[in-house]
């Protein structure tokens, strides 16, 4: 202890790690804990993510034939509207956010909690609210209109559950920008002693990017769902041509958030990456600050591209020009990041552990997604496939290849540090390719269908189409074994796994200097960093195999 | 070019789409091949314990590197654009001697009406090599205009009109598709487009029950719904004369100057008191609810031919 002593340090007694720190219920759901929020976060997400995924399941076993014989058309509309609504807001956005975010964003800046802690469980709560609001939604009947919303339909035409999908989707907006201020205030206030804006790490950059965006885009969200809500339910004419109201206005309002929480879902999947890659890599991030500018750029570009959803809407054509043209530009910042990941595999030490699996094939499919997004940003070919199955295959590429693909790589990758136990691993790679093969064999054949013409949100469809079908939902079926797979063997760990160490993938950041699981206020004591994130080599070379430099000062004495 | 991957190329502007398609297409396909190439490669040549040769980096990796390729795919995203916009604009307005065809769509169904006064439902039958203007408004929600062969699509707004427009290149019959989700049987709201040849067209034409022609049905309409009570020349109540009125620029009661397209006759006749034409009390009822759009669409083609009879179009 002797060291210890010399720097100012002294033995702690013996202390419980955050999970053993109260074992009732109410010592959960009373939490301020943000490690603690995070696992409930984790849990309510998990759970929407079935249900969702249990809605397209149907979905594609109906469409295994053109004229569909298990249910009527307006039970397969509630359906994918169901689908789109829990995926987009009640699993994507708050995906790695509201769960990983919340649980490493005050470890790899070195503080005990987030900022505004209280606000932090009131977010869970909200979340929750929104959640029943929804899961009420559904149990009384559904909503059929898509999770677009579009008017005058969704205000004045359809006769399902508008008003109680609108709430829940609203109310769930608040806890996004909840948590998007805590994150921010977190990041400027609660730094470390050392810790420099150009030392955070890309995933910290990553989730403050997104939280911007949160707070600046949510409220416009909640904007256009009063309005659908008032004229639904209180009869003021604002979208109702009719009466002089504008249906194209929605769709204004409406992209205006859609457009940049695909940011919010891509985002943190991009930081998430950025911390696999060069520790499996042993590796130094390949142009760390062109990846925190290009973060940024896409934040800021975001906002300005939301009129791309809206080519054929009957917009003025010279608007479309310049949304053509800002989507072009928005796609270089996603392509830097494309070209940093490879470059920073160049001369690693690349080992292929489950999480890395997983990364990897994150960029697989985001370039691929990506690359497709250069087909609707070109006015000619978006008027002829926008609206058809070419959409719904690249936004599931960004969405499920890129978020989904990340959120999981995420849980291996973090699962010894919540946990303190390792998974086996070669189940875990077994079920990293698994997904990898069904998802493209899911989403693939849907760019051949929609060029082909396939209009999305068809129960019933030309037959012509059936092959690119089959394909569909037999890759669907592999698909959902790969997101079951996990569900159990992460489950088996937390009885059976071997223990996790502190740093079993020995890497650089904070949080894997301190113990898994971590003590409830997250360090020992206070860390001190003096030196840029990613340090697993000497400025100037190669990788090598000598244990890395964390940042964490007081571990490097 | 009609294959496995490609519907069938049936328009002018087909050619157009499928250029830009394709180009693109190679362009992302040589930018996927060369980062999976990378990625393999360096996996396998760099996994854990290899041989590889790793050391001191050598100076090429640097920022230099990085602005490189971040310029060049710069140029070449601006490159796309800028080829892909210029396809945009030429195709952007449909030609002088288009025919035109008014479409009307509802839950779950098309109406297609031509000059002539021929109607059709879920159907409509086209001259090969003509220009052919679709003018196209909605009786209730959003829906669009989706014939995958001509590569085209138009949102199709109610209380608003929009126009797309297309020049067949191929004989046969394609697929005319609801593209916008609007409710229970959207995707029962299909039809189809039959391109035929001139000769044919004109005597598919002159079998149809023709009723009388757009504008005769408005005239009609013009007497039996009372606007001539006001409008008519021998009428004693102080309303805007409409011969001559189309094409012309009119000028309001606030001081602003529109156009009299349909939109504007349109909205005259539904929210009459949104454009007051300058020196004349607002006193016209709206009709909203009182005309379909077939209707309005009529009374639009009797004030169009208004405008020429008296010889000063335009």
């Amino acid at each position: 202890m002797s060291d210890a002593l010399a720097t100012g340090n002294l033995p702690f007694p013996p202390r419980p790690d955050y999970l053993r720190n109260g074992r009732t219920v109410t010592s959960w759901l009373t939490t301020t804990d943000h490690k603690r929020i995070a696992i409930l976060f984790a849990l309510a997400i998990t759970f929407f993510f079935f249900l969702a995924g249990a809605a397209i399941t149907a979905v594609r076993i109906e469409l295994l034939s053109p004229q569909g014989h298990f249910m009527t058309s307006d039970t397969y509309n509630k359906l994918f509207s169901f689908h789109g609504i829990v995926m987009v807001w009640f699993f994507l956005v708050p995906s790695i956010p509201n769960t990983f975010g919340n649980f490493l964003i005050p470890m790899m800046i070195g503080a005990p909690d987030v900022a505004f802690p209280r606000l932090n469980l009131l977010s869970w709560y909200l979340f929750m609210i929104a959640g029943l609001v929804t899961v009420y939604m559904l149990v009384a009947g559904g909503v059929d209109t898509g999770w677009t919303f579009y008017t005058p339909y969704s205000t004045m035409f359809s006769n399902t559950h508008v008003l109680a999908a609108a709430a829940g989707v609203f109310i769930a907006g608040f806890s996004s920008i909840a948590s998007g201020v805590n994150f921010i205030t977190t990041i400027h206030m609660l730094r470390a002693p050392g810790m420099t804006w150009f030392r955070l790490p890309l995933f910290v950059w990553a989730i403050y990017a997104t939280s911007i965006i949160v707070v600046l885009a949510t409220p416009v969200l909640a904007i256009s769902l009063m309005l659908v809500i008032a004229e639904r339910w209180l009869g003021l004419p604002i979208f109702d041509p009719a009466h002089g109201g504008d249906p194209i206005l929605f769709q204004h309002l409406f992209w205006f958030y859609s457009h940049p929480a695909v940011y919010i879902m891509i985002l943190p999947a991009m930081g998430v990456v950025s911390e696999i890659i060069p520790c499996f890599a042993r590796r130094r991030i390949f142009g760390y600050d062109f990846m925190v500018y290009a973060m940024l750029a896409i934040a800021g570009i975001g906002f300005f591209v939301w009129g791309h959803h809206m080519f054929v809407s009957g917009m003025s054509p010279y608007a479309g020009l310049v949304f053509s043209f800002l989507s072009f530009i928005i796609a270089v910042p996603s392509a830097i990041k494309v070209f940093n990941w490879t470059a920073s595999l160049y001369r690693g030490q690349i080992s292929f552990d489950a999480p890395m699996l997983y990364a990897l094939g994150f960029v697989g499919l985001f370039t691929t997604g990506g690359l497709s997004g250069l087909f609707l940003a070109s006015i000619p070919v978006d008027v002829h496939v926008t609206d058809t199955y070419f959409v719904v295959a690249h936004f599931h590429y960004i969405m499920v290849g890129g978020s989904v693909s990340a959120f999981f790589a995420a849980l291996h990758f973090w699962w010894p540090k919540i946990t303190g136990r390792m998974y086996p691993e070669s189940w875990g790679r077994f079920g990293a390719i698994l997904m990898y093969f069904g998802f493209n064999l899911t989403f693939f054949p849907q760019f051949l269908a929609g060029y082909l013409g396939m209009p999305r949100r068809y129960h019933t469809y030309p037959p012509e189409f059936q092959i690119y079908n089959i394909m569909s939902s037999s890759g669907a079926a592999i698909l959902a074994a790969a997101y079951l797979l996990p569900l159990g063997y992460l489950t088996w760990s937390l009885f059976y796994g071997k223990r996790a160490g502190s740093n079993p993938w020995r890497a650089t950041g904070l949080e894997w200097t301190t113990t898994s699981p971590p003590p409830p206020e997250n360090f020992d004591s206070q860390p001190r960093v003096d030196r840029a994130p990613y340090d697993y080599h000497p400025e100037g070379y190669s990788a090598g195999l000598g244990e890395p430099e964390v940042q964490n000062a007081r571990e490097v004495e | 070019m009609s294959s496995l991957f490609m519907p069938p190329e049936a328009s002018t502007h087909a050619v157009h789409v499928d250029a830009i398609f394709i180009g693109i297409l190679i362009l992302s396909a040589l930018i996927t091949i060369a980062v999976f190439a990378l990625i393999i490669v360096f996996a396998v040549r760099y996994r854990r314990g290899s041989q590889a040769k790793r050391g001191k980096l050598p100076e090429l990796v640097s920022r230099e590197f990085e602005i490189g390729w971040t310029t060049a795919t710069l140029f070449l995203f601006v490159f796309l654009f800028w080829w892909a916009a210029a396809a945009d604009l030429t195709g952007l307005t449909a030609p002088a001697n288009a025919i035109e065809i008014h479409v009307v769509a509802k839950q779950w169904m098309w109406k297609t009406q031509h000059a002539s006064g021929a109607r059709e439902i879920n159907a409509l039958h086209v001259p090969i090599g003509k220009p052919v203007r679709l003018i196209m408004t909605s009786q209730d929600v959003i829906h669009s205009f989706f014939v995958p062969a001509f590569r085209i699509k138009q949102d199709v707004l109610p209380d608003r009109q929009t126009e797309t427009w297309f020049q067949a290149t191929k004989t046969g019959v394609f697929p005319l598709l609801c593209a916008e989700f609007c409710g229970t049987d959207h995707s029962m709201m299909r039809g189809r487009i039959v391109v035929m040849r001139p000769e044919d067209y004109a005597k598919w034409l002159t079998v149809q029950p023709q009723g009388d022609d757009l504008a005769h049905q408005g005239a009609q309409l013009f007497v039996s719904r009372g606007c001539s009570g006001c409008h008519a020349e021998a009428s004693k109540v102080h309303a805007p004369k409409l011969e001559g009125l189309y094409g012309r620029s009119v000028q309001l009661a606030d001081g602003r100057h529109v156009t009299a397209d349909e939109a504007y006759i349109r909205d005259s006749m539904l929210q009459p008191k949104k454009d007051v034409t300058a020196g004349y009390e607002p006193i016209m009822p709206s009709y909203a609810g009182l005309l379909d759009d077939g209707e309005i669409d009529s009374l639009t083609a009797y004030i169009r031919s208004l405008a020429t009879s008296t010889g000063d179009a335009r």
